[in-house]
């Protein structure tokens, strides 16, 4: 062998090596991530995280009770108001759209699906906060505001790849146009919308950003909905820039619930989507 | 009975058949579907005019001047938007400039070089990784990361490449470099993920011909396999862009603040969305809110570019099935 | 009944719970297409096609590759409408009712179609069956009329120990038989057949075609098929389409044994297609 090519060889298997050591890379930085959280967390993910509600610095006995609450009320809210808008729209696009319609609905989907999500809370900030007060229901609104189309574009493309067959077969028995949506299209794409909607949620209830000006935070329990109100992302990030090591420690606490929380709906998600793929021949 | 005049296929024409589809119940679904999906149409609608009428006091005052200024005193109400808009481009940079070798190498051993089995389950973790709360990352940046480069990294880098600027100057460990460091971990996933699957598109007949001409396995990936899948891959360094650009809290909580303009890399600076984060609720008087918002207009601006590019890239790949050149 | 839509079934012509197995109905549905031209947007696919449809007969329609066929069938129960830009001039008449001027659902329970390859919903073997009954508002025993469907299929004794089971877990043929159950479920007065065994095998095949003779005695059939040898087996009238025109229609046996056109001679010998 010449030495050029022993050389090109060489290059070869060392180049290919490294490619190998940049997925390894990838991949363990999410174990990495884990392991730190879990590390500088769990002692904190105690029965009082759960319970009680945030304390001054320096007393023992601290917990996120208000923000953990707080978290389920926003992200239930939104997914109550965002979810069926989404599920509709994307019904809209995938059956019933006209070409131009549709393609600019599409189209601001996509767009609103790639706004900043700060962006979008200084949007309800404008329409809902600066006209009444901050609110679990304004960040609910700016949540939901984002599921919306995240939902309506991933409706559509699971709709749309259950087979023009099915649906003639369908409508050839006599049922109309929406009841064969309605008992046939859906059901046949129901995993892939579920998968759709349950990442789409574990997405928003990670959002810190546009809670910054809509529920804003709260120490203590809110007084409802109309109400600051804490939630879990908020407070990791006003405890790890605190100067206090406690607080650090609950910022660590509640880090570790929230990542726990959104990577098990993720993981659940593309479980039930990579099994139906499989039983749908 | 009927008339054998043209008839057009339904459902277009006539108050007949419009009546008839009433009552069958599918002009009801349509138009109850047509109205949530004409609720996205207005979110946009309002979200722009919002974001400009809301800025209309910052944009009268300063006009362009705005994003080349910068200074930002809200004590004299003079606003600025470059120091801003210089750390948002800065540390997206830094981060594709790490993110992108690194991504593609993985990219390409996922798509080219792992089993089947192997490259599934690595891009199942990998797309994990695009899962992770903004806030998380940047605590890990705040706690971890920091002081790793506080101490390690950012030494290091002065005394090999301090006579360049960028690597000369106080380090903080916080800061453009770290912003654009976490923001890189941020962004790898998309390049990854994307990437992939542009060269799982390759026909395999692309890398055998250069193989049967006697390349190594390298440069018929290199040379052949990559370039084929070229615009996707540039569509996924866009996608990352965008992302990068928007990202708020893991950068706010590790670029240090500081409303100015630093040539090292190594100061404190500022992004759009950080200072948002920031400062938007601290605003005191019309002229620094509405300064704010349009800070908000330019960042909106900015990814609506950048991600319209990306899309036209990434569907340019799967409609030609290939690189053009 | 309103005049806007003369075919709205009365539930008598449901089946009923106890149908006598095996009897002849003769239903008085003729099928007839006048003067009928089909366009995909500007393209026109059918020309000035007539032909008329005998009750209680297998028509069957032959011809090469795209010329045209399918697309004429799908016009007898109006689901070309499903693809956009599409027109039709001319008429479709069933029983001397034109097809465009009634209510599309109930004209598709009187006209049913078994597609070129089955098509079986995601749900189970039952509910596939029972889907075209629920649709319409049967008000009698699913259960039963499930079963006497699938009786005419001849698939109830391979199915009736597992109706729960995903109809995915059938064979080919045994799908597609199953799609021909759930549309005899409604219990059509036509039934449109197409293609329907180019994707089965011999044996299934043949299953199918003598549940054709069976079935019709009971609607009538049109099938369009590829396989001239299958055309000559099972049909008593053969259409043959070219580029869009009908060239020739006639009793199976003058079209096989002595077509009148050059085309057609030439078709069915083999020189092309």
């Amino acid at each position: 062998m010449t030495l050029r090519n022993r050389w090109r060889k060489t290059l070869s298997y060392f180049m290919l090596s490294l490619t190998g050591v940049c997925a390894v890379v990838a991949v363990s930085l999410l174990f990495l991530i884990l392991g730190i959280l879990v590390y500088n967390g769990w002692q904190s993910v105690d029965w009082n995280f759960f319970t009680k509600l945030p304390k001054p610095p320096g007393e023992t006995g601290s917990g996120m009770a208000n923000a953990i609450v707080g978290s389920l009320e926003i992200v239930l809210l939104a997914t109550i108001m965002g979810l069926p808008v989404g599920f509709m729209a994307g019904v809209y696009l995938s059956e019933f759209g006209g070409k131009t319609f549709a393609f600019l609905i599409r189209y601001m989907a996509d767009l609103l699906n790639g706004v900043p999500s700060i962006v979008i809370g200084i949007f309800v900030w404008t329409v809902v906060v600066r006209r009444y007060h901050f609110s679990a229901i304004a960040g609910a609104v700016a949540l939901a505001l984002i599921l919306i189309p995240i939902t309506a574009r991933s409706t559509e493309q699971f709709m749309s790849m259950v087979p023009q067959t099915l649906r003639e077969g369908a409508l050839a028995l006599g049922a109309s146009k929406w009841r064969a949506i309605a008992t046939v299209v859906v059901p046949a794409a129901y995993r892939g919308i579920a998968t759709g909607m349950i990442l789409g949620v574990a997405r928003i209830s990670g959002e810190t950003a546009p809670l910054l000006f809509t529920s804003l935070n709260n120490q203590f329990w809110g007084g409802g909905l109309s109400d600051q109100t804490a939630s879990l992302p908020v407070m990791v990030y006003t405890h790890a820039m605190a100067p206090y090591d406690d607080w650090h420690r609950q910022a660590w606490a509640a880090g570790l619930v929230l990542l726990f929380g959104v990577l098990l709906a993720n993981i659940a998600a593309r479980l039930i989507l990579s099994r139906g793929i499989a039983v749908q021949k | 009975m009927a008339t054998s005049a043209a008839v057009s296929a339904p459902p277009r024409r006539g108050a007949r058949a419009f009546v008839r589809r009433l009552r069958s119940g599918d002009e009801i679904a349509r138009l109850i579907t047509l109205a949530f999906a004409t609720s996205i149409l207005l979110v946009t609608v309002g979200l722009v005019y919002e974001l400009w009428s809301t800025s209309s006091l910052a944009r009268q005052k300063f006009g362009l001047s705005f994003l080349t200024s910068s200074t930002w005193d809200p004590v004299a109400g003079q606003f600025g938007a470059l120091p801003f808009i210089y750390g948002t481009v800065i540390t997206s940079v830094i981060a594709l400039l790490i993110a992108v070798p690194i991504g593609l190498g993985a990219a390409i051993f996922l798509a080219e070089l792992a089993p089947a089995r192997l490259s599934s389950a690595f891009t199942f973790f990998i797309e994990l990784l695009a899962a992770v709360p903004s806030v998380i990352y940047g605590t890990l940046a705040w706690f971890t990361l920091v002081p790793l480069m506080r101490d390690y990294v950012d030494p290091f880098l002065k005394k090999t490449l301090g006579f360049l600027p960028m690597f000369s100057g106080t380090i903080f460990g916080y800061g453009y470099l770290t912003a654009g460091a976490i923001l890189a971990i941020m962004t790898l996933p998309f390049i990854i993920s994307i990437s992939r699957e542009a060269l799982l598109e390759v026909p395999v007949e692309q890398r055998e011909a250069a193989l049967a001409l006697g390349a190594t396995r390298w440069e018929s990936t290199w040379q052949a396999v990559v370039p084929w899948a070229r615009l996707g891959i540039f569509g996924s360094v866009f996608l990352a862009l965008a992302r990068a650009l928007g990202e708020t809290m893991a950068v706010t909580m590790v670029i240090g603040n500081d409303p100015s303009i630093h040539a090292s890399l190594f100061a404190p600076g500022y992004a759009i969305a950080a200072i948002l984060a920031n400062e938007f609720t601290e605003a005191t008087g019309d002229i620094y809110l509405q300064s704010l918002v349009c800070l908000g207009l330019v960042l909106f601006l900015l990814t609506i570019v950048i991600n319209a590019l990306a899309r036209l890239l990434i569907i340019a790949t799967t409609r030609r099935g290939s690189a053009h050149p | 009944m309103s005049p806007n839509e003369p075919m709205i079934m009365s539930t008598a012509n449901l089946p009923s719970a106890s149908p006598a197995a095996g009897k002849p109905v003769k239903h008085p549905g003729k099928l007839k297409a006048v003067n009928l031209d089909f366009y995909y947007g500007a393209y026109q696919a059918l020309h000035d096609i007539s032909l008329e449809v005998p009750a209680n007969r297998i028509t069957a329609l032959i011809g090469p590759s795209g010329c045209g066929k399918s697309t004429f069938l799908r016009t007898l129960n109006r689901i070309s409408e499903t693809i956009r830009n599409t027109r039709v001039e001319g008429q479709v008449l069933l029983d001397d009712e034109d097809v465009m001027q009634v209510d599309v659902t109930a004209l598709r329970r009187r006209v049913g179609m078994v597609f070129q390859k089955s098509n079986p919903f995601p749900k189970s073997i039952f509910d596939n069956v029972a889907y075209g009954l629920k649709v319409n508002g049967f008000p009698g025993s699913l259960k039963d009329a499930v079963e006497h469907s699938l009786k005419r299929a001849a698939l109830w004794e391979e199915v009736k120990d597992k109706l729960q089971k995903s109809a995915y877990a059938l064979s080919g043929g045994q799908q597609q038989r199953l799609c021909i159950a759930r549309a005899l479920a409604v219990d059509p007065e036509v039934l449109l057949l197409d293609e329907p065994c180019s994707a089965l095998d011999p044996i299934a095949t043949a299953k199918i075609e003598d549940l054709l003779f069976v079935l019709k005695d009971q609607c009538t059939i049109v099938i369009v098929t590829h396989n001239m040898q299958q055309a000559a087996r099972v049909a008593d009238r053969t259409g043959f389409f070219l580029l869009g025109k009908l060239i020739e229609y006639n009793t199976t046996e003058i079209i096989f044994k002595n077509p009148t056109k050059q085309e057609t001679e030439d078709y069915i010998t083999g020189r092309f297609g």
